[in-house]
């Protein structure tokens, strides 16, 4: 079953491509699977939800979106309640409702809104979490996220992500845009747009970067843009293919894959392009580093043995350690935010898979079933991986549930989209 | 509670369009660029795809001529490879000792070997495919008397298809490497 789940998102997009020709790649999110269990939440309109985009209606979207809730039914209970001392938690059990959100908005003198809700737990009968923001208009979209996310963190003991912004690669015709918007695919930005293809976006973890490559100049180029000011800087234009940009955990330095001494090895370079350093020596091809979030390793893609299967380097010792053995061609890793394990691509039979694999049991859970699953990026809090995926030959996003049993698909109208790349979370 | 919604979506809908439809990106205004090793060339994040840099020049003259004399077999500048490989066919054998030849003849010569692949897995491991097919090209024209400061290998992977199909005939077409001389 596939269940729509924002429809603002669709009509913002429509509109853009009606208002301007070259609307940007609006993302739409459809889940097209559940968690196992649901947690059942009342989510109450709150007193005065007028601004434009209602409050109430986001947090209910983000909570939906991530599979984990499910949203009962806060109409008709009289006198509505706006405070957690309004609340008579015999309307909400006999609901089914194990926790309920009450909020008010309320406009201040400067113009400001004061945001206050409360979270409450039916069965316990008491308050999981208050808090008041007192923000601008412009702000109210971002506030109902952080909402969403201490609601998300209450009830499920792990971060919430509707407050992170995702970058991905847009083509459309012969252009190729790189955006960012938030987690649920709203405010699409254009950070760098080129008639070249353009990849590899990743987020510096201090989120003020982003690094990616482009083809611009007849040959893959890293580039380190500012989100601040869109100023962007070469880092690294050597003889031959620079690409695969990786992020130090301190957002120092990065790891790229360079050519400029005879087939693709592994660097270590300045987060300003300066302090090039070899970090492998191999015949054959190494790319694709990633960090592990403790800085201390990094995964990587290498055909040293053969095929191209996914290893390890310690940084400092150089020490490296082969971390796949099942099937011919396992590409992509990326180190899971608890250091447990990582996920990647293993092909199976002409097919491209998103697959997670534990370090210390070496056991590896298949979690999508398309055909070309392809550039995983887990988010901040682990639980969930976004990757490109295909479908009628156009490219699209899809997330999956470190678990898999959550399924998300993200589609933008007329354009193909690919290349996701998940947001740190908001400091 | 829907209805509401949706009755505020279109007041916010003028506002969030400023926001979100615009067509000039943050960058266009011209975001100061450096770069550091590129030779000239892109003063902005918005970019035509001009060539630049190292491979750009001029090819003049006779050799010019040579190199686009349709009866010429350095007119020819593709070498195609067989899946998961970047093995050079004998086939393509006269081709790249021509090509060799003429660089060992115009000293001044200088070629990029584009190297591409099709379009199946990662897009960062067919980069480093490409390389490998472009290296393998390189390495054999050094053999024949083209020297290593002549040739520049670089990779487009699977980002540049010749043919945008999805197909046997469209991966074949597409597991390629592309001579270009400095100039053209």
């Amino acid at each position: 079953m596939t269940r729509s789940i924002s429809r603002a998102p669709w009509i913002l997009a429509l509109l853009c491509l009606l208002s301007a020709g070259a609307a940007r790649a609006q993302l739409t999110i459809e889940i097209v699977g559940g968690g196992a269990t649901t947690i059942p939440i009342a989510i109450v309109p709150f007193a005065s939800d007028v601004y434009p985009l209602s409050t109430t209606a986001v947090v209910s979207a983000d909570l939906a979106r991530s599979g984990l809730f499910k949203l009962v039914d806060a109409g008709g209970v009289v006198p509505r309640p706006s405070r957690a001392e309004q609340v008579r938690y015999s309307d909400w059990t006999s609901r089914g409702a194990d926790a309920v959100v009450v909020g008010s908005m309320t406009p201040q003198p400067d113009g400001r809104v004061e945001v206050r809700f409360a979270l409450l737990d039916t069965v316990k009968q008491g308050e999981l979490a208050g808090v008041t923001y007192v923000v601008q208009p412009a702000q109210l979209r971002a506030t109902a996220h952080r909402i969403a996310d201490v609601i998300y963190e209450k009830l499920t003991g792990d971060a919430g992500v509707f407050s992170t912004r995702i970058a991905y690669i847009a083509k459309q015709g012969p252009r190729y845009e790189l955006l960012v918007a938030e987690a649920d695919g709203f405010n699409p930005q254009s950070i760098v747009s080129s008639n070249e293809p353009l990849l590899s976006p990743v987020w510096s973890p201090d989120g003020t970067r982003i690094a990616y490559v482009s083809l611009e100049n007849k040959k893959p180029v890293v580039y380190v843009q500012s989100l601040s000011t869109g100023g962007r800087q070469v880092i690294a234009n050597f003889r031959g293919s620079n690409s695969a940009p990786a992020w130090s955990p301190d957002s120092s330095r990065l790891v790229v894959t360079l050519t400029k001494d005879g087939g693709s090895q592994l660097y270590l370079i300045n987060a300003d392009g300066s302090g090039v350093q070899r970090l492998t020596s191999s015949g054959g091809i190494d790319t694709e580093a990633n960090f592990a979030a403790d800085g201390r390793s990094v995964l990587f893609t290498s055909d040293r043995g053969g095929s191209p299967q996914i290893y390890r380097l310690t940084l400092g010792g150089g020490a490296i350690e082969r971390m796949t053995y099942d099937g011919s061609y396992n590409v992509s890793p990326r180190n899971l935010p608890d250091g447990r394990g990582f996920v990647f691509v293993r092909r199976d039979g002409g097919r491209f898979n998103i697959a997670l694999q534990d370090f210390a049991t070496r056991q590896v859970q298949v979690l999508t079933q398309g055909s070309l699953d392809e550039s995983p990026s887990v988010a901040p809090n682990g639980k969930l991986i976004i990757y490109a995926s295909e479908t009628g030959g156009r490219g699209i996003l899809a997330a999956v549930s470190s678990d898999g049993r959550v399924k998300q698909r993200l589609t933008a109208a007329a354009s193909d989209v690919r290349e996701p790349a998940w947001g740190p979370l908001l400091k | 509670m829907q209805a509401s919604v949706q009755k505020l979506l279109i007041s916010a809908l003028f506002a969030s369009l400023l926001a979100a439809c615009g067509t000039t990106p943050t960058t266009d205004s011209g975001a100061p660029v450096e770069d550091r090793n590129v030779g000239s060339g892109t003063t902005g994040a918005a970019t035509s795809g001009t060539a630049t840099g190292n491979v750009a020049g001029t090819a003049t003259g006779s050799q010019g001529n040579r190199l686009r004399d349709p009866n010429s077999i350095l007119s020819k500048r593709s070498v195609y490879f067989d899946f998961d490989s970047y093995e050079v066919k004998d086939d393509y054998k006269p081709l790249i000792d021509a090509h060799a030849r003429y660089l060992q003849g115009e000293r001044n010569g200088r070629m990029t070997i584009q190297g591409n692949t099709d379009e199946r897995g990662s897009r960062e491991y067919n980069i480093a495919l490409g390389q490998r097919r472009a290296d393998a090209v390189k390495k054999m024209m050094m053999l024949l008397g083209a020297t290593e400061a002549q040739i520049e290998t670089v990779s487009f992977g699977k980002e540049k298809p010749r043919n945008s199909g999805h197909d046997e005939g469209a991966w074949t077409e597409n597991r390629r490497d592309d001579f270009v001389y400095r100039g053209e």
